[in-house]
């Protein structure tokens, strides 16, 4: 607790405001993007866009990992549900996503499905089960939360657990971030990298950013942290001289998290993924290997992703690819609000509209 | 293991022995020993009146278990509307299964519970339902009190109020959760469910122009809710907002905001601008009230904003009845 307060000591916070201020050129504007939703929430929970000054512009990218999730995996789960009588285990982020049909989760919860919010993979193996029904856990995210579903699948099979799948909906960091970059629509000087993801992966995923000559900085999720990081990419744009830069060392390590990442390699390969809004991305999504196919409860349970587009006006993968802010969306507070979402962006925890929504003055 | 059954709620002989063996051996008095079709009360001037259900499970949790909840949950809407508690009714629907030794551990609450508060259970019901998963116990109580002043009139709010919370926030949420196993942690969190009568009867009501418990939404859904009716702001500080270190710490781990957990011993008061230093130091003597604060003051700006320890503004909106932690 000590070590997170200094991280957001008041006159730390105001020093570095005053040189953010000192070294901002009044007649620029430097497009910031934060490419993790949690970085996304604590800008918005601090207050930090509000303090900066005007010309410094923080543009949320596509770092949730329930947000990039398109409709037609998101249907995925419901289908699992309709047709089959199983425990559904999710993170709470997914309850209150709608699917194509404008239901969610919760309310299927309430009509007799068995959903379970779990909080890591692990809780999936000490679920009561008194029916004995097969339980399915429903895997999304970054590199940040891949080595805990390896981690799950590790267990069942080491142990020889019965009556345990996995619907892989997870995606990977590198294939977006190429994205990005090649969009030519897309102004954006410099990146705050999402820190949770860089524990596992380490400093190499953003050598891209930095060879199109934008600043790359790895940060941690206090307001020093953000604003130390910010201050970091303005002097790399004033300097032009970009480099990855790691400001959240006490968590990362250069290298990365070797054990994690073996633990998902030997589990999982790279496989195309569809990103809500975007599209598929070649490679960019994560599915269980030919050997541990019987776990795979898209196998198991015959589940495809249908091609659903998004609702119609739900802009999610413009705001996931930073053209516009969330309040732009033309759906915003009226069709669309954290109680009754159209898209994921303003339903999860890490949702960039959900923190416009909820905390933008 | 004896356990309730149908025939404990079919009002014939064992309804009867249950009446006489439990509720009568806890909570008689001199309204309820007559057992009347219904009691005979006596209440002089303006009465408030309210009632409340309670469903939480577990029914035991650090700090207390659903019986002293029914009480004091329905206490405390007396006391924060500015009544004395005064007569109680208390309603079990407990599914068949259910331990009848668990049952009497939450009749006992209840019984000590009524005693600290001074109020009396005078009427009630008791239903035995099928059971169906779990066996469940599930309370509704009602509660009568003598109205000495009204702190539920939203016209009394004026820009510059200040808004006093009387205890440090988000324990009983936590202290739930945590028992319920959701968190995955081990914690040390305890409910701060009380009696907030308390509090009115040692500081009075002189100068508190409002007031409510910020009980399920916490804060967050308290002042946005009187937002609405008296059609202004609020503006709170985060670094005045008391709240243990540890609670404050595990709400970020989790992803809770911290003003959207749920309390039971944490009254909402808006003073009078001048009188709220004044009576903050009289809540403090209390124990139930020793990390009283005052937060923040009614403005014109028809929002709840905190400001955070920068200076930087959040707007609180009206949390939407789903706690659910987050995925990283």
């Amino acid at each position: 607790m000590e070590m997170i307060s200094k991280f957001r000591d008041k006159d730390i916070v105001k020093r570095l405001l005053d040189n953010i201020y000192k070294e901002s050129k009044a007649d620029k504007i430097y497009n910031i993007m934060e490419v993790c939703g949690t970085h996304t929430m604590s800008v918005s929970r601090f207050g930090i866009r509000g303090l900066l000054p005007k010309n410094i512009r923080l543009i949320s990218g596509p770092g949730c990992p329930v947000c990039v999730t398109a409709q037609g995996e998101i249907d995925m789960i419901f289908d699992l549900l309709k047709h089959n009588d199983v425990i559904v285990a999710v993170y709470g982020d997914l309850m209150k996503v709608p699917g194509s049909d404008g239901r969610n989760l919760l309310e299927l919860k309430a009509e007799g499905k068995d959903i379970r919010v779990v909080i890591s993979p692990l809780d999936v193996l000490k679920l009561k089960n008194e029916q004995k029904k097969d339980i399915v856990f429903v895997s999304i995210g970054f590199e940040t939360t891949n080595p805990a579903t390896a981690g799950l699948i590790d267990t069942i099979v080491s142990q020889n657990l019965n009556g345990f799948y996995v619907l892989m909906l997870n995606k990977t960091m590198p294939e977006i971030i190429d994205v990005l970059l090649d969009d030519n629509e897309l102004d954006v000087d410099g990146f705050l990298c999402p820190g949770h993801v860089s524990v596992i992966t380490g400093e190499s995923l953003y050598l891209p950013i930095i060879k199109r000559d934008k600043a790359a900085v790895i940060t941690g999720f206090e307001p020093v942290d953000i604003l130390y990081s910010v201050l970091e990419i303005i002097r790399q744009i004033n300097s032009k001289n970009f480099y990855i830069k790691n400001n959240y060392g006490r968590v990362v390590n250069s290298l990365g998290n070797e054990k994690a990442n073996k633990l998902v390699d030997k589990y999982f390969e790279l496989a195309d993924s569809m990103w809500r809004g975007i599209g598929v991305i070649k490679n960019s999504g994560l599915k269980i290997r030919k050997q541990y196919k019987y776990l795979d409860a898209s196998e198991r349970f015959g589940l495809r992703p249908s091609d659903k587009s998004e609702i119609d006006g739900c802009k999610c993968g413009e705001v996931l690819k930073g053209k516009i802010l969330p309040n732009m969306c033309g759906l915003f507070g009226l069709a669309c609000s954290p109680e009754n979402p159209v898209g994921p962006c303003m339903v999860s925890s890490e949702g960039a509209c959900a923190a416009y929504y909820k905390y933008e003055i | 293991m004896i356990s309730t059954t149908m025939k404990l709620g079919g009002g014939g002989k064992a309804t009867n022995d249950f009446i006489k063996n439990y509720i009568i051996k806890y909570f008689g008095n001199v309204y309820l020993n007559e057992l009347r079709d219904a009691s005979k009360l006596m209440i002089n001037g303006n009465i408030s009146f309210t009632t409340d259900s309670f469903v939480v499970k577990p029914e035991f949790f650090p700090g207390g278990d659903i019986g002293k909840l029914a009480v004091y949950g329905t206490c405390n809407d007396l006391a924060v509307s500015g009544a004395k508690p005064k007569f109680l009714s208390l309603s079990l629907i407990v599914s068949e299964g259910y331990s009848l030794e668990k049952l009497d551990k939450i009749l006992n609450s209840i019984k000590h519970a009524v005693e600290e508060i001074d109020v009396k259970i005078v009427c009630g019901d008791t239903k035995v339902v099928e059971r169906s998963e779990e066996p469940s116990i599930f309370i509704n109580t009602t509660g009568i009190g003598e109205l000495a002043v009204d702190l539920n009139n939203y016209n009394k709010i004026n820009i510059g109020d200040k808004v006093i919370i009387t205890s440090d926030i988000a324990r009983h949420g936590l202290a739930v959760l945590s028992e319920r196993n959701e968190l995955n942690v081990d914690t040390e969190i305890i409910s701060d469910c009380c009696n907030l009568y308390k509090i009115f009867e040692h500081v009075g009501y002189d100068g508190i122009k409002f007031a409510r418990d910020a009980t399920r939404g916490g804060v967050a859904a308290v002042l946005n809710e009187i937002k609405e009716h008296c059609n202004k702001g609020f503006l709170i500080e985060e670094d005045r907002m008391p709240i243990e270190e540890s609670v404050k710490y595990l709400c970020e781990f989790l992803g809770f905001d911290m003003l959207e957990i749920a309390n039971e011993g944490v009254a909402v008061l808006i003073c009078e601008n001048d009188r709220a230093d004044e009576i903050v130091l009289k809540l403090k003597e209390l124990e139930i009230a020793k990390n009283a604060s005052v937060v923040g003051e009614v403005t014109d700006c028809e929002k709840v904003l905190l400001k955070n320890i920068y200076g930087g503004l959040r707007v609180v909106e009206m949390p939407d009845g789903n706690l659910l932690p987050r995925i990283c």
